[in-house]
Order: structure tokens, then C-alpha cells, then sequence
């Protein structure tokens, strides 16, 4: 087995490749702008690093978000169109479980990352493997109550100190987290669903001045 | 013939997700799926579901476009997609899928202009593009009056409009006529049945002193909308034939003439015209008039690859490979106000492209962690 994972729905451009066991290489870039320019060549020097070829890849394991929808569509659409070329499957994993399973927390906590907007992306867990809640997007202040007294991970959490008190490090996904995981419930048997997008907001419908009209039937 | 390149194209810059697959200059497959019904409530593309739109329909399109082109993906030359102008975040799902499947194949990636791949399109329709060509893009997204030396890398802005496309403003008018959408063909309908000198409507921009090449539709629009209210406030019947047919003929005189005469003033003995417009019944023929009058060829490719398309990227594409124009590197981004002098982004001779150097410096530090 060689997975090849990616995430690009917080400001981390995130690669790693998993071959059932362990990690075999991995990297992070953070810049919120560039997902797009920074993923492939990314991936291109991971490979390069681990002295392999993208045909030797078994399986595409990406993050579904939710995230800020430009950036989490490169790395949607990327993993989408590797598995068309190289005819091999394609898994979509919560980037907030990428993020729960990186933390070292015990018992309950809540990963939250941002939202932009003053909101935050957020969701409950018993522990790093077991979601109990979400994801959800929220303000942080209308959440306080809901999450008062527990651990919280993810840039979010960091952001919101009135919020997210109790707030830690991992800050933002790594793409090594989430091909574990999927190695795991891969091994375990389980199915993993498809790279579906987690946009959890509606579409701003606002056209732009001077752009293609389209008038209603 | 089977030594020209093979070439798939991409477009997402508004809201047509198109899969084209060329040979040289002849065309294999033209794959569209379009999510226009999606933003018709809100009466013009709205960016964020023009870009959900285009991940979903890519894949199931560049398989229906390879299906329909009966050719390998292993087989192609190299990946052209449409790299700007356009929406910033529909153009990078497009670029994104084409990094993506020309990495995974091993092919080159040729990020290319939009507006030269309306032009490069006609060579599918009437053989190589003479050299030079003039070209005139119109469409409900631009109007613009082009002079191409060479379509791979010498493409000069002549004119464009300085407000409305000529599209919107079809779909305008035909709104207010309560004629439904789009305004294109429905006006081009009821205006062959309309006396086009009915109404003396106003020409944009043609006065002496007015840049030559521009376009201006919007004083135009607003002019025939109050016509039109006028008409009604006095309770009079509103000739919807000869409205029809007086609008269209003062945005296709103006268009041809300045086409025309940018011909003239340039020597430039060729016009093609392209965009969705371009399958306006009357601006053909009458481009067709006045360019016999003057001794210029007008070509006009079908209507079919006059809109958005994913083939027109390809026989841009296509002529890029067959010009040995470098390709683009792994970091080709998105840019939504390329400018139409840049048919083609290539990439830097080190394999970074563009500038943008000092970024994978930075970001060595924390590679490989
Ligand atoms: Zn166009």
C-alpha cells in the first residue's frame, strides 16, 4: 500500500505519503494565498524525496474541509484528477479528524479552525478517533457554553482565547495525520467515503459588476 | 494526420466546464457541461457556484471528451488549460485538474489565454490562422478587437469595450422587451422581421474624436430601454420586430465597422470573428458585406466553438506544441486578469515559473519535517 494524502483546507499546503505502517515523507507549507501554486510542485519534491513515482501510489487520501472553499477545492480537484489518471481510488477524510488525530489529547476536547468571517469550523470528539459532533460553522461566542471546560486544537481554537480557553497545538492539519488515519480504518477494514466537499455554507450570491450576465427564464 | 500534436484542453473561466481533445488543427471531441441554469436566479454567474460546478463536472468531462475523441490519455502530446482572464477561483479549479492530469500522466502543461484561444478555435473551422489576424471577440463576458502577428506569442490589444459587453447588452434589451433569455438569438429572431432603419438608435464611440477601436453598449442600452418605456407610458404598442431589429443593427454596425477599419488602418487583409455574439445572424452578414467591399476574408468559426469551450484551449494548445513554445511549470497559477498580450504563461527556464522564486526558498525551511 502507498497512499499519497493532501490537504489544503486551512492555510497549510499539506503532503505526505503513507505506506500502510508509517509515514514515509511528508511536508507543510503555510500560506493561505497559494494553495494553488504551491500544491503540485509540493507533491512533485515529496515524491522526489522519497525516491518515487506518482504511478507507484495505491490511493488518494484527501481533506474534505470544511475550509475556506478556494483553497479546499485545489486539493478536492487535484486528488480528484490524480485518481482519473492513475485509475486508482480516491478517499475523503474530515480535515478536522486530520486534526483530532494529530493531537495528543485524552478524553473529549473540540478541534476548531477558521472560518474567516469571525467564525470557526468546529467539531466534538471523545477522543483522537471518535467524532461526536460536527463539523459545524459558528460563531465563536455562540458556542462558548457548548465547549466550556474542554481541550480544543486547530487555529480556530488559537484564535477565540475567550472561546477556547484551553487551547493547543496542533494548529493546523498535516497531511501525515490524515494518511494514518485512513491507513488505520483502511486496515481496519472500514470504507472511506468519497472526496466530497464539506462547504457547510451556502453560496455568496453576489455577481460581479461587469461580469457574464445571465437573466432569469 | 497522426505526426500533429494531440493535444486536451481545459476551460472553467465562467461558468462552462469544457474538455476539448484536438489533433493539430482538426477537432476530436468538444465536452461541455454548463451550469448556467444554476445562476439564472441571480441573474448573472456568481463565482462561488460556477467553481462548485466545475469540480463536480470534471472528471465525468474529460472522460466523456476522451470517449468522444475514441483516444488514450497515454497518447496525448500535453494538457493546455485556460490559465486567465476569468474568474479567479473557477479558473483555479480548471488549472488545479490540469496540473493534476498532466503531472500524473507525465505530459506537458501549457497554461493559456483565454481570449487567444477564442482566436487560435477558427483553425478547427478553416485551417492554420493567416498571419496576421484580426479578430473580434464578442461575447456576454467581453468585446474586443484584437491584432494577432503570431497566436502563440505575439497577440496586441486594439480596442475592447470601455463598459457593457455586447452580449449583456442583447440580454438586456431582450429583458426589457419581455422576450426571456438569452437575449442573443431571441432578438436576432424578431429583428429579421423588424425594418433595422425604424429607429435611429445611437452609435457608441463614433465620433471623430472617440478612440477608434473602443466600443461603448451601455448608452446604447439605456437609449432603447427608454424608447421603449416611452412608447409604453404613452399607451402606445411597442414594435417589437423593428425595436429588435434597429438595436442589433447599431451594436453590429458599430462592431463591424471599427472591425473593418482596424483591418484597413493595420493591412491586415483577414477578420475572424469569435465569442457567443458571433452567431448573430446579422453582424455575420453584415461583416460579411463590408468585408467584401473591402477586400478582407472574414472567418467565422460555428456557433458550437464560438462559446466557452474546451477545445479552443486545445488548438491553442496544440499550436503551442507545434511552435516548441516552452511549457509551464508545476506552479502555474490562476490569473484572473491575465492580460491578452500573455497567450501563454511559460514556465521559468529553471522549472520555477514566473517570479515567484523567492517563495520556494522560504518555504524550504520547513519541508520535510
Ligand atoms: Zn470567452
Amino acid at each position: 500500500m502507498l497512499l499519497l494524502a493532501l490537504d489544503t483546507a486551512t492555510p497549510a499546503v499539506t503532503v505526505a505519503l503513507h505506506d500502510g505502517t508509517d509515514v514515509v515523507a511528508s511536508s507543510a507549507q503555510v500560506d493561505a494565498r497559494r494553495h494553488g501554486e504551491l500544491l503540485l510542485p509540493a507533491v512533485d519534491r515529496l515524491l522526489a524525496v522519497a525516491g518515487l513515482r506518482l504511478d507507484a501510489v495505491t490511493g488518494i487520501v484527501v481533506g474534505v474541509g470544511p475550509g475556506p472553499y478556494t483553497g479546499l477545492r485545489v486539493g478536492l480537484m487535484t486528488a480528484d484528477t490524480f485518481g482519473l489518471a492513475l485509475g486508482v481510488p480516491v478517499y475523503g477524510l474530515c480535515t478536522l479528524d486530520g486534526l483530532a488525530y494529530a493531537s495528543d489529547l485524552e478524553g473529549p476536547f473540540v478541534v476548531a479552525t477558521d472560518a474567516r468571517r469571525k467564525e470557526v469550523y468546529w467539531a466534538r470528539y471523545a477522543d483522537v478517533r471518535t467524532r461526536l459532533s460536527g463539523p459545524a460553522v459558528d460563531r465563536p461566542a455562540d458556542i462558548a457554553d457548548e465547549v466550556a471546560g474542554l481541550p480544543a486544537v486547530g487555529a480556530g481554537a488559537l484564535l477565540y482565547p475567550d472561546a477556547f480557553p484551553n487551547a493547543h497545538e496542533p494548529e493546523h492539519v498535516s497531511a501525515a495525520a490524515l494518511a494514518g488515519l485512513a491507513a488505520e480504518r483502511l486496515a481496519a477494514g472500514e470504507e472511506l467515503p468519497a472526496p466530497r466537499p464539506l462547504y457547510l455554507r451556502r453560496p455568496d450570491a453576489q455577481v460581479p459588476k461587469n461580469y457574464k450576465v445571465v437573466t432569469p427564464k | 494526420m497522426a505526426d500533429e500534436p494531440l493535444v486536451l484542453g481545459i476551460e472553467t473561466s465562467c461558468d462552462e466546464t469544457g474538455v476539448g481533445v484536438v489533433r493539430g488543427t482538426t477537432l476530436l471531441a468538444d465536452a461541455i457541461a454548463s451550469s448556467v441554469d444554476e445562476h439564472a436566479r441571480f441573474g448573472g454567474v456568481v463565482p462561488e457556484v460556477a467553481s462548485r460546478a466545475h469540480l463536480e463536472a470534471m472528471v465525468p468531462t474529460i472522460d466523456r471528451a476522451l470517449k468522444e475523441a475514441g483516444v488514450s490519455p497515454r497518447d496525448l502530446d500535453g494538457i493546455a488549460v485556460t490559465a486567465g482572464p476569468g474568474l479567479a477561483g473557477a479558473l483555479l479549479v480548471g488549472v488545479s485538474a490540469a496540473k493534476a492530469y498532466a503531472y500524473a500522466l507525465g505530459k506537458p502543461l501549457y497554461g493559456v489565454n483565454h481570449l487567444a484561444s477564442h482566436i487560435c478555435v477558427d483553425q478547427l473551422e478553416h485551417g492554420a490562422l493567416p498571419e496576421p489576424t484580426m479578430a473580434l471577440l464578442v461575447s456576454g463576458g467581453h468585446s474586443s478587437l484584437l491584432l494577432s502577428a503570431d497566436i502563440t506569442s505575439d497577440v496586441r490589444p486594439m480596442g475592447a469595450t470601455i463598459d457593457d459587453a455586447a452580449g449583456e447588452a442583447f440580454d438586456k434589451i431582450a429583458r426589457v422587451l419581455n422576450l426571456g433569455f438569452p437575449g442573443g438569438p431571441v432578438i436576432d429572431r424578431y429583428a429579421r422581421e423588424g425594418d433595422p432603419s425604424a429607429i435611429a438608435f445611437p452609435r457608441g464611440l463614433t465620433g471623430p474624436r472617440d478612440p477608434a477601436y473602443d466600443f461603448s453598449f451601455s448608452g446604447l442600452k439605456t437609449s432603447v430601454a427608454r424608447w421603449i418605456e416611452a412608447k409604453r407610458a404613452a399607451g402606445e404598442e411597442v414594435p417589437v420586430r423593428d425595436v429588435a431589429a434597429s438595436f442589433q443593427e447599431a451594436v453590429v454596425d458599430v462592431l463591424t465597422r471599427k472591425a473593418v477599419r482596424a483591418c484597413k488602418d493595420e493591412g491586415v487583409d483577414h477578420l475572424m470573428i469569435g465569442g457567443g455574439v458571433a452567431a448573430n445572424t446579422r453582424l455575420r452578414a453584415l461583416a460579411q458585406e463590408r468585408c467584401e467591399a473591402a477586400g478582407i476574408r472574414l472567418r467565422v468559426p460555428r456557433p458550437k466553438l464560438c462559446t466557452d469551450n474546451g477545445a479552443m484551449v486545445a488548438a491553442l494548445g496544440a499550436e503551442m506544441v507545434a511552435r516548441g513554445r516552452a511549457a509551464s511549470s508545476w506552479d502555474l497559477s490562476a490569473d484572473s486578469s491575465l492580460p491578452v498580450t500573455e497567450p501563454h504563461v511559460p514556465g521559468s527556464p529553471h522549472g520555477h515559473g514566473h517570479g515567484h522564486d523567492h517563495v520556494h526558498e522560504t518555504a524550504k525551511d520547513n519541508l520535510y519535517s
